[in-house]
């Protein structure tokens, strides 16, 4: 091999290298990925669905339209949601008068009885429904929690956030959809 | 013809990269090295190590986590003719993460179970199995995933 064909080899390595490395670069040195709000050419349908609440009543995506719905795929065991679901009962609070709701999907195995001494405890004071496989696969397979869309007054998906995102991100967005 | 070759190296080795990257973000999966047969010796005891590995970047509780909501690191032998007689879980190293005040009791990298078995005198002589089960709930810094649950299986030699 010539000195020219080794120097290039070196510097395409070099580079590969640094790109893995970033690529690689562990989630706790990452910052959390900023969502925008979509332009509202871009947004998606959020898919229907019908998931029953603490009380046994069907809940649908349909019941909400006309508001702005801050839809979390969330479990009881995962950390990450742990620290949104504060942001989101102020949310529920702050803006429910103006045509917010937030509607907390939770992926617990072991159902209410994980789930309602938990909320309790937490203070949550949004609505919760048991999710399923099903509903996560209509949402494009939930992979990872939190997973969180928010969903505009048509009923359309104007950001996703998945993985614990700041609390900003959420704010700025549902203030935008308001 | 140099320059093509150049660009042939540049894009493999840039997908290489990209498939680096792209692996940070899937579900991480645990998994249990292969045990060699264990030979059991009738009315004895027999001691069987795991050995577990999570991909770097993820973590999982440990056996003993630190909040009743978290799922715990748990063996489960359910089939066989050896009887468990305790379980012995790596210890939790406590780790902190942005989206915990506290730090966790978590296992990460490579990790070892250990089994201690009585062999039942009744045992048949022989090869047979021993199946289990092992579950897991694996997160990173910034998002969790469903727990999973792995089957294990020992190949026995009872004397």
């Amino acid at each position: 091999m010539n000195l020219r064909k080794s120097l290039r080899l070196m510097v395409v390595v070099g580079v590969a290298a640094l790109l893995g490395t970033v690529a690689c670069t562990l989630p706790e040195e990452r910052e959390p990925v900023k969502q925008a709000v979509k332009d509202t050419s871009g947004r998606k349908n959020a898919p229907e669905f019908s998931l029953k609440d603490s009380t046994g009543k069907v809940v649908h995506l349909a019941d909400y339209k006309g508001k702005v719905v801050l839809l979390d795929f969330w479990a009881t065991w995962c950390g990450p949601c742990n620290i949104e679901i504060p942001w989101f009962t102020e949310f529920e609070r702050k803006y429910k008068t103006r045509g917010f709701e937030v509607l907390g999907v939770s992926m617990d195995d072991d159902g209410w009885k994980a789930i309602q001494p938990f909320a309790t405890a937490k203070a949550i004071n949004y609505r919760i429904v048991l999710g399923d496989d099903k509903t996560g696969d209509l949402y494009g397979g939930i992979e990872a929690l939190p997973t969180a869309f928010i969903i505009d007054r048509e009923g359309r998906i104007a950001s996703v956030h998945v993985g614990l995102a700041a609390r900003k991100e959420f704010q700025d967005a549902i203030e935008q959809l308001l | 013809m140099r320059l093509n070759s150049f660009y042939k190296t540049a894009a493999i080795a840039l997908g290489f990269a990209a498939l680096m990257g792209a692996q940070q973000q899937m579900t991480p999966t645990l998994t249990v090295a292969p045990v060699p047969t264990v030979k059991a010796q009738k009315g004895a005891v027999a001691v069987v190590s795991l050995r577990a590995v999570l991909p770097p970047g993820f973590h999982a509780n440990s056996n003993t986590p630190s909040d009743a909501y978290l799922i715990p690191l748990s063996l489960k032998w359910t089939g066989g003719p050896l009887e468990a007689d305790g379980i012995t879980y790596p210890k939790g190293t406590m780790e902190k993460y942005s989206f915990s005040d506290k730090p966790l009791s978590v296992v990460t990298g490579e990790f070892t179970i250990t089994t201690k078995f009585k062999v039942p005198a009744s045992a048949a002589t022989g090869a047979s199995a021993q199946n289990g089960t092992l579950r897991y709930q694996a997160c990173n810094d910034r998002m969790c995933f469903a727990p999973k649950t792995l089957n294990v299986s020992l190949s026995l030699n009872i004397e």
